[in-house]
């Protein structure tokens, strides 16, 4: 499993997002993420991939390709990965 | 000895405001407030009203619920006191005509429910006093900056009351064990900047509108969520509880999307969960006990609250409901 693949994990179990619109040129904006929604997806990244995003990053956040770059960059790891 | 929970009362302004009403002042509208707080209305006290007269009005209800005349104590938890001194408690025990009793304030905003539940459970286990009337009251809408679209929509007014006495530690009501705690460095995230002994409230302070309330909500929103599930946690296993055993989870009524990210990690289905957010807003110290007397608690229901707030500081504890009528 690959950061894209926990991060689209994270986005359909926990935020309801449709599997097919995850796509790494999606933004939170394409999948219905509102302000709240990014910080409940800094903290499921906190608890899931052991890094943290801060409020100033998430703010910065646009597509999903950015946002995994972000956390790969945090080095953030994925058991199996 | 432990402290039973013996009745339940609660006030609010008569005057509430709903989201539309405030859209006409604010760059706000009532769909935005609803999917990012789940608050549809707040109750709104008039300007000669102050936060005793809710708690006078909240206290006198929970002592007919208890069916209960006298107390030993009084504790009011507010961060909206009447006044800078004194204390509020005193002035809510002589209108209540309970005579001479100790009475004091706690502060621990949001949390004060809670803090102010151990404090009076506290004096019973200690002998100090064999009933406490427990307070928590607060007019909100006096401390936030109506101009501030991020923080004028959050917040309501309210009291909420228990009276606690002495009794036995199996018995239904019996409060605790409590888990409470705080971080205070990381008070700049949730607070009035003005008004007390660090800053005096000058022309300056008006113009920057220093003397209201502010406050980083994201970051607020992880601390509360991170803070009320690890002392939830930590309540349940000093009670020796599993999650599966709550029959009712009623956290501080703050936002209800805090609540949900808060239930679903600790495993509390939709079904248990409280809320009347959408009702009162955040009423702060006095939204547990205006989400017990709503949550139509049934008698051995097994209940966790669990609140977080300014401080930052928390609080959770566990009660097994008793057989009350709240007033």
């Amino acid at each position: 499993m690959t950061v894209y693949d926990k991060v689209k994990e994270i986005l359909v179990e926990k935020f309801g997002v449709e599997e097919d619109e995850v796509k790494p040129e999606a933004t939170f904006e394409d999948l219905d993420l509102d302000s709240l929604d990014l910080v409940e997806f800094a903290l499921a990244a906190e608890e899931e991939l052991g890094v943290r995003i801060s409020d100033e990053e998430a703010e910065e956040l646009d597509t999903l390709d950015d946002t995994v770059k972000l956390l790969e960059e945090k080095g953030a790891t994925v058991e199996g990965g | 000895m432990s402290a039973v929970l013996r009745g339940l009362g609660t006030a609010v302004p008569a005057h509430a405001v709903t989201n539309d009403e405030l859209a006409q002042q604010l760059d706000t509208n009532d769909e935005w407030i609803r999917t990012r707080t789940g608050i549809a209305q707040r109750y709104v006290a008039d300007s000669e009203i102050a936060t005793s007269d809710l708690a006078v009005e909240a206290g006198a209800a929970a002592l007919k619920s208890a069916d209960s005349a006298s107390v030993g104590a009084v504790v009011v938890a507010t961060s909206t006191p009447d006044y800078s001194l004194p204390a509020t408690a005193p002035l809510v025990a002589a209108r209540l005509d309970l005579g001479t009793v100790p009475a004091f304030d706690v502060g621990a905003v949001c949390s004060g429910f809670v803090y102010a539940l151990a404090s009076g459970a506290g004096m019973i286990a200690a002998g100090i006093a064999e009933t406490v009337l427990v307070i928590g009251a607060e007019i909100m809408s006096r401390i936030v900056d109506p101009s501030d679209r991020g923080t004028a929509v959050l917040f309501g007014d309210g009291a909420g009351a228990v009276v606690l006495s002495a009794g036995e530690a199996g018995e239904p009501g019996a409060v605790g064990p409590f888990d409470l705690g705080s971080d205070g460095a990381r008070a700049d995230l949730l607070i009035v900047p003005a008004g007390g002994s660090r800053r005096r409230v000058d022309n300056q302070v008006l113009d920057e509108r220093a003397d209201c309330l502010t406050m980083d909500g994201r970051e607020v929103y992880r601390q509360a969520v991170r803070r009320m599930v690890e002392s939830s946690r930590v309540v349940l296993a000093r009670a020796g509880l599993d999650v599966a055993e709550v029959d009712r989870f009623v956290g501080h009524q703050a936002n209800a999307r805090i609540l949900d990210a808060v239930a679903k990690r600790l495993g509390i289905t939709e079904e248990r969960r409280v809320s009347n957010v959408e009702r009162y807003g955040n009423t702060s110290a006095a939204s547990i006990p205006l989400a017990l007397a709503d949550a139509g608690l049934q008698p051995g229901e097994t209940v966790l609250l669990t609140a977080f707030g300014a401080g930052m500081s928390w609080g959770s504890t566990v009660l097994v409901w008793p057989d009350i009528t709240p007033l």
